[in-house]
């Protein structure tokens, strides 16, 4: 078995408000593979993400029971030790590429002080590599492309240099937070392409947050899907599309419309009604209200079961509950 | 960038002129200038003499055209009142508002900028709240009491500092403060504000993703973003400083040109007031384009506009 490279037990992390956006999340990224975190908006991904970072906007508090960073605790680090790690080892890419450059400075400039800050490499140094970077993301004369300014690129562009900035000081983990949703569906697929060759050439461990099952399908080992702040279910990407448990990874996948599974004309699956909002001291299971598989006892606590090991789920149905039984 | 700057420059000429028009009839609507001229006591005889003699009685138009082309020419009339050219009486005195004018403006940049930042850093701390709260007071507090305030405490009864004239560069200090005084709450709020925003913006996240020190994120990616509004207000600012320091001339007994400006208007010597405010009106006019300059170095993608 591979190396555990991010290794995150019940996280948990509150607004302000009182609402608690994250109630629990365990999730374990091997070196070198894609762990896909798949969930409805508002389910918390992005924020458990930033809370690994360590980026979490004022106003919210994290904690967990652990969390390790290639055998470092996370949750003992300052803000100070946690910067020498942000950027250099771990690094994250951004869903909206279009704010995510600061307007005022080149390219070229704000590729470069990721490795200057870190590697303390010169300013040449530190441009050649980003140049280089560039051209890997493929990005075509790259070093006309150093001394624009974000506004001067589009959207696509903006995310390739985003990733090759990200790559400066050859990270171990990449977090990539719905790096393709901003963008046109052509340049989605050239994205992912480029995420999935740099992580056979680089060994990047990549930490992928999408709503989008398709690039789940197209990139994961290991799925994790999350609802309303915890992960019901999780499990190799093979094992969860072949086997998917949880009901509400069951009606994730119905909603997906796949040539030659659906018959042309028959309605798509739904799952009906929104996500709740979690209050404070909450119990049982959040899915309850949406679920047709639903019993009184589902309102007290909810088992975390074991289908075959690796894949987990949380919930009090049997591993092989029948689809059509109770529905 | 070419572009951007000539249509600036283009609109600048355009507000120079608009200004000069204004300057000009503002003095006719004031009265007949040839009666103030001649005083109280002068008899009818007086005042023809006096408007034949200055060209008073000439068509408006004629005198607007010739006074348009000897300012061109850098001839601004001359004083009634000292029998000097106007322009020799402004440059005499441009040293003392100009110090006293950056003095102020260096003191307020000095003081809004760190204090904006930390109260946009804290945002929502008592340290904030506090730091809001001497926006207020300065926003309140009428620069004369804060003038004499500080006379009476700093320079009588603590006796740091020299409370009149300019005669050593300290001089310009507690002038300087209390001009400041007036600008710190905007500047203060205007930095805060923009602090605020960039701070909370999607690429100071990605600043903190790259792992920069605290002091690059502030001071690097969220100040220069920030910076703008804060530039343009500060411009407007040493204008308001340079023209607007009348009140604190005279508190302080400085002779610059707001004195020459009030001194004029009151006595009616109606080519210094002219030339003052032509003068005041360029200088700000200048200021404005070169906030416009310093916004389009901070922000490229002005240049592109």
């Amino acid at each position: 078995m591979s190396e555990t490279l991010l290794d995150v037990q019940g996280l948990r992390v509150r607004f302000g408000g009182g609402t608690e956006a994250v109630r629990g999340v365990s999730l374990a990224v091997d070196r070198g593979e894609t762990h896909c975190l798949v969930g409805e908006s508002g389910c918390g991904k992005s924020v458990s993400a930033l809370a690994v970072m360590t980026l979490l906007a004022r106003g919210a508090t994290r904690s967990a029971e652990r969390m390790a960073f290639a055998g470092t605790d996370l949750l003992g680090l300052d803000e100070r030790g946690m910067a020498k790690l942000r950027g250099n080892r771990m690094a994250m890419i951004f869903q909206e590429p279009m704010t995510s450059l600061n307007p005022a400075y080149t390219v070229g400039s704000q590729m470069a002080e990721v490795m200057r800050r870190h590697r303390g490499a010169s300013r040449r140094a530190a441009l050649d590599r980003a140049a280089a970077l560039l051209g890997r993301v493929g990005i075509t004369a790259p070093g006309m492309r150093l001394a624009q300014y974000p506004h001067q690129l589009s959207g696509g562009l903006r995310q390739r240099v985003m990733i090759a900035m990200a790559l400066m000081c050859d990270p171990e983990l990449l977090i990539a937070d719905e790096p393709t949703t901003a963008l046109d569906v052509t340049v989605q697929a050239q994205i992912l392409r480029l995420l999935l060759e740099l992580q056979r050439e680089l060994g990047l461990a990549i930490l992928l947050i999408t709503h989008d099952l398709g690039i789940v399908a197209r990139m994961a080992h290991r799925v994790s899907v999350m609802y309303a702040g915890q992960v019901v279910e999780s499990a190799p990407a093979a094992d969860l599309f072949a086997a998917p448990t949880h009901p509400y990874t069951r009606g994730l996948l119905d909603c997906v419309p796949a040539p030659g599974k659906v018959a042309r004309g028959a309605q798509l699956g739904s799952i009906p009604g929104t996500v709740p909002r979690i209050p404070l001291g909450f119990t049982g299971c959040a899915f309850r209200d949406r679920c047709a598989q639903a019993m009184p006892e589902c309102s007290g606590d909810i088992p975390a079961q074991t289908r075959i090991p690796g894949h987990r789920y949380l919930c009090r149905l049997p591993a092989g509950w029948p689809r059509d039984a109770a529905a | 960038m070419v572009t951007f700057l000539a249509r600036r420059a283009l609109l600048a000429l355009l507000v120079t002129l608009t200004v000069l028009t204004i300057s000009f009839a503002l003095t006719r609507l004031s009265g007949d200038l040839a009666v103030s001229i001649a005083g109280p006591q002068a008899t009818a005889q007086d005042v023809e003499i006096i408007r034949k003699a200055y060209g008073l009685d000439r068509p408006l138009l004629a005198q607007f055209f010739d006074w348009v082309g000897s300012a061109a020419s850098g001839d601004l009339g001359r004083s009634y009142l000292y029998h000097e050219p106007a322009a020799k009486l402004i440059r005499e005195r441009l040293p003392v508002t100009l110090t006293l004018g950056l003095t102020g403006l260096c003191i307020a940049l000095l003081t809004a900028i760190p204090l904006g930042i930390l109260a946009a850093m804290r945002e929502g701390s008592l340290l904030d709240r506090a730091i809001m709260l001497i926006a207020v007071i300065g926003q309140a507090m009428p620069s004369f009491w804060l003038g004499l305030l500080l006379i009476i405490w700093v320079g009588l009864k603590l006796q740091l500092l020299p409370i009149s004239g300019v005669d050593t560069w300290d001089g310009y200090i507690l002038p300087g403060i209390v001009l400041a005084f007036s600008a710190i709450p905007a500047l203060m709020r205007l930095t805060r504000s923009g602090m605020v925003d960039a701070l909370a913006s999607d690429y100071i996240r990605t600043a903190r993703a790259k792992g920069l020190s605290r002091a690059s994120i502030v001071l690097k990616h969220a100040l220069r973003n920030a910076a703008m509004p804060v530039v343009a207000v500060a411009a407007v600012q040493l204008g308001f400083m340079l023209s607007g320091s009348i009140v604190i001339e005279s508190v302080f007994s400085l002779h610059g040109v707001g004195y020459l400006g009030w001194e004029s208007i009151s006595k009616n010597d109606f080519p210094v007031v002219q030339a003052v405010v032509l003068f005041l009106a360029i200088v700000y006019i200048c200021l404005t384009l070169l906030a416009d300059l310093l916004n389009a170095v901070l922000d490229p993608r002005l240049r592109a506009a």
